[in-house]
């Protein structure tokens, strides 16, 4: 069977297409959007612009960059996912470290507590009513603190910090080291890989985040950039026919090209760190798949 | 008298145990109420799906009414509809996405072109990681009536353009669309992993007994692949009923609410947009309920065919 029979080969050469094919639907939309955000509305609207801008101009992008209030929203979303991200990655790594640790009896107690909020959780306006109750709701720190540890994060940390070397631990508590110590010493430079992925994963949330702050959020003052954005396109809610009925309640406020210089902005950060995510996620996937 | 002494020691050891791992148990405690507090208080809360729950005499102060809102709830015309849409839409779920990523994963193994493979795999990966607003966006601006690239093409082709997200008629084939669209290719990896996983010599003794490339996957990537798919299939049945608030709620708009809303949506404009606490409270119960019922009952049927199980 050395040489492959002839058709497997049809299918490998088909496989190919089929697979080029598919992947180009994955990037061309993205490619369109990217086009379209540095065209003139005129030839957005005519329909001319498919995957290379016409009539190529930069006042999409002004347009945006001119809004204060996109760039409030942007602010808010960095300062949310860069602070976020902080608090995400302390509270999991104090509850995992020690959850992780031999020496730490009731570990799988800990391990079922948490389990449990995986396999049930709570509606919405259970929620809700507890957000009201901590005088979170209309508080930007509901972006923040309800949800700091991710349970699968805290399972793919956990299984980390136990596959450290016990070893190095045990000797520096002979040595007569204490545990902050040990945790400054040994425990964080190792980890610092295991930090920089997950970090990046809960960054990626952060920025990404949109139902949070459409339940907890009325001031426009504290809506990150999802919601910015889901706002404006409803602003001009999709192109309606001009023959039917709606059409005459939906005004149209903003052109098409201002829509798509918007995405492109609001996705920008994911695409840059894109790279070092994807160095990192692999990894974390088979860790979690491990587990689970 | 002599037990009582080994009781009090024990507690003493006990007490040693604890202070000498002191920083440990303190490090935890955070963790431990942020748990609570999140997570359980809320799960607690949920018990106003059987009262009248109003906002000012509180949980302790509501009155209690049983099984109320669950009786209101499947007379309830829109309930129905609803939750014909969530069933329908988990089906399609099921059916049409579930398998794309393990179809992708076989097929993607099969390149032999290192530069190439890795080109696809770090382009199908990527919508995962964009915001269903953003994805939205995108859909938008491809299906739009007068600037999508679709109708263009459609045009071009001699169709008539077709309004997409604004015909009822269209709007579950979006929402699973988009859903393979994003996670397809990032649900490949975990496929992926097991197919690199797979002894190599079982191959080997296939090629030796004559089997084509094409035979070797069906009889050997496949059943080697079911364990995986079992677990993920079992995971995916528990959320039937839960698509996820977001993925939904971007694309609705007037036009193809009939067709397009789910529990979790009407959970949200019925709930909190018009302030129904505990009716849509009994609506998440339902569904949370549902959701386990599911997982057990699939949990079951596996263990008994396929031996493999989630717990």
């Amino acid at each position: 069977m050395r040489t492959p029979s002839l058709r497997y080969r049809i299918f490998r050469i088909g496989n190919l297409v089929f697979l080029t094919l598919l992947t180009l639907t994955m990037i061309l939309p993205f490619i369109n959007v990217l086009a379209q955000s540095l065209s003139s509305s005129e030839a957005i609207m005519g329909g001319e612009v498919s995957f290379w801008p016409v009539a190529f101009t930069w006042i999409n992008y002004e347009y945006v960059f001119g809004d204060a209030s996109f760039w409030r929203a942007f602010a808010v979303s960095v300062g949310v996912t860069l602070l976020g991200t902080l608090v995400n990655l302390a509270a999991t790594a104090s509850l995992a470290y020690p959850v992780s640790r031999p020496e730490y009896k009731g570990r799988s107690v800990i391990v079922m507590f948490v389990l449990v909020t995986v396999v049930f959780s709570a509606p919405l306006i259970p929620n809700f009513i507890l957000m009201k109750e901590l005088h979170l709701v209309n508080n930007p720190l509901v972006l923040i603190v309800p949800g700091a540890i991710n349970a699968f994060n805290f399972f793919v940390m956990r299984s980390f910090f136990a596959q450290l070397p016990g070893e190095l631990i045990d000797a520096a508590r002979i040595d007569g080291c204490g545990e902050f110590g040990i945790i400054w010493r040994i425990v964080i430079p190792l980890s610092k890989p295991a930090m920089a992925s997950l970090g990046i994963f809960y960054a990626v949330g952060h920025w990404n985040a949109y139902s949070t702050a459409l339940y907890y959020l009325n001031d426009p003052a504290w809506w990150p950039i999802q919601v910015t954005l889901k706002k404006l396109f409803e602003s001009d809610d999709i192109s309606v026919d001009p023959g039917s009925a709606v059409y005459s309640t939906l005004a149209h406020t903003s052109p098409e090209g201002i829509k798509m210089a918007t995405i492109i902005i609001a996705t920008l950060p994911i695409i840059i760190i894109y790279p070092f995510l994807q160095r990192h996620f692999v990894k974390g996937i088979m860790v979690g798949s491990v587990k689970s | 008298m002599h037990r009582s002494s080994g009781f009090g020691a024990r507690i003493g050891d006990a007490r040693r145990y604890l202070w000498r791992y002191r920083i440990l148990y303190l490090l935890s405690v955070p963790g431990i109420l942020y748990f609570f507090l999140f997570k359980y208080v809320p799960l607690f809360g949920s018990v106003i799906a059987f009262q009248n729950y109003n906002i000012f005499k509180g949980i302790t102060g509501s009155d209690w009414v049983g099984l109320e809102h669950f009786q209101k709830m499947f007379s309830h015309y829109d309930f129905l509809r609803i939750l014909n849409n969530t069933l329908l839409l988990g089906l399609y779920d099921l059916v049409i996405a579930f398998p794309v990523p393990i179809i992708l994963a076989i097929l993607l193994n099969e390149v032999r072109q290192i530069m190439f493979k890795r080109t696809l795999q770090t382009i199908v990966y990527m919508p995962h990681f964009l915001s269903w607003v953003v994805i939205s966006g995108i859909f938008m601006g491809i299906f739009s009536m007068d600037a999508g690239v679709v109708n263009k093409a459609l045009e071009f082709l001699g169709f008539q353009p077709i309004y997409f997200l604004g015909e009822d008629s269209y709007i579950r084939s979006i929402l699973i669309g988009s859903g393979i669209w994003r996670d397809s290719g990032y649900g490949t990896i975990i496929f992926l992993a097991a197919i690199a996983g797979i002894n190599p010599d079982l191959y080997e003794a296939a090629e030796v007994d004559g089997a084509g490339r094409l035979k070797q996957i069906w009889s050997i990537t496949l059943p080697s692949l079911l364990p995986t798919i079992m677990i993920l299939l079992l995971l995916h049945i528990g959320k039937f009923l839960d698509l996820g608030f977001e993925r939904v709620f971007v694309f609705l708009n007037p036009l193809n609410l009939e067709s397009g809303e789910i529990l979790d949506t009407y959970i949200y404009k019925a709930g909190l947009l018009s302030q129904q606490y505990s009716y849509t409270t009994a609506i998440g119960l339902f569904k949370s309920v549902v959701g386990l019922a599911l997982i057990v009952i699939g949990n079951f049927i596996s263990k008994k065919t396929t031996g493999e199980s989630l717990y």
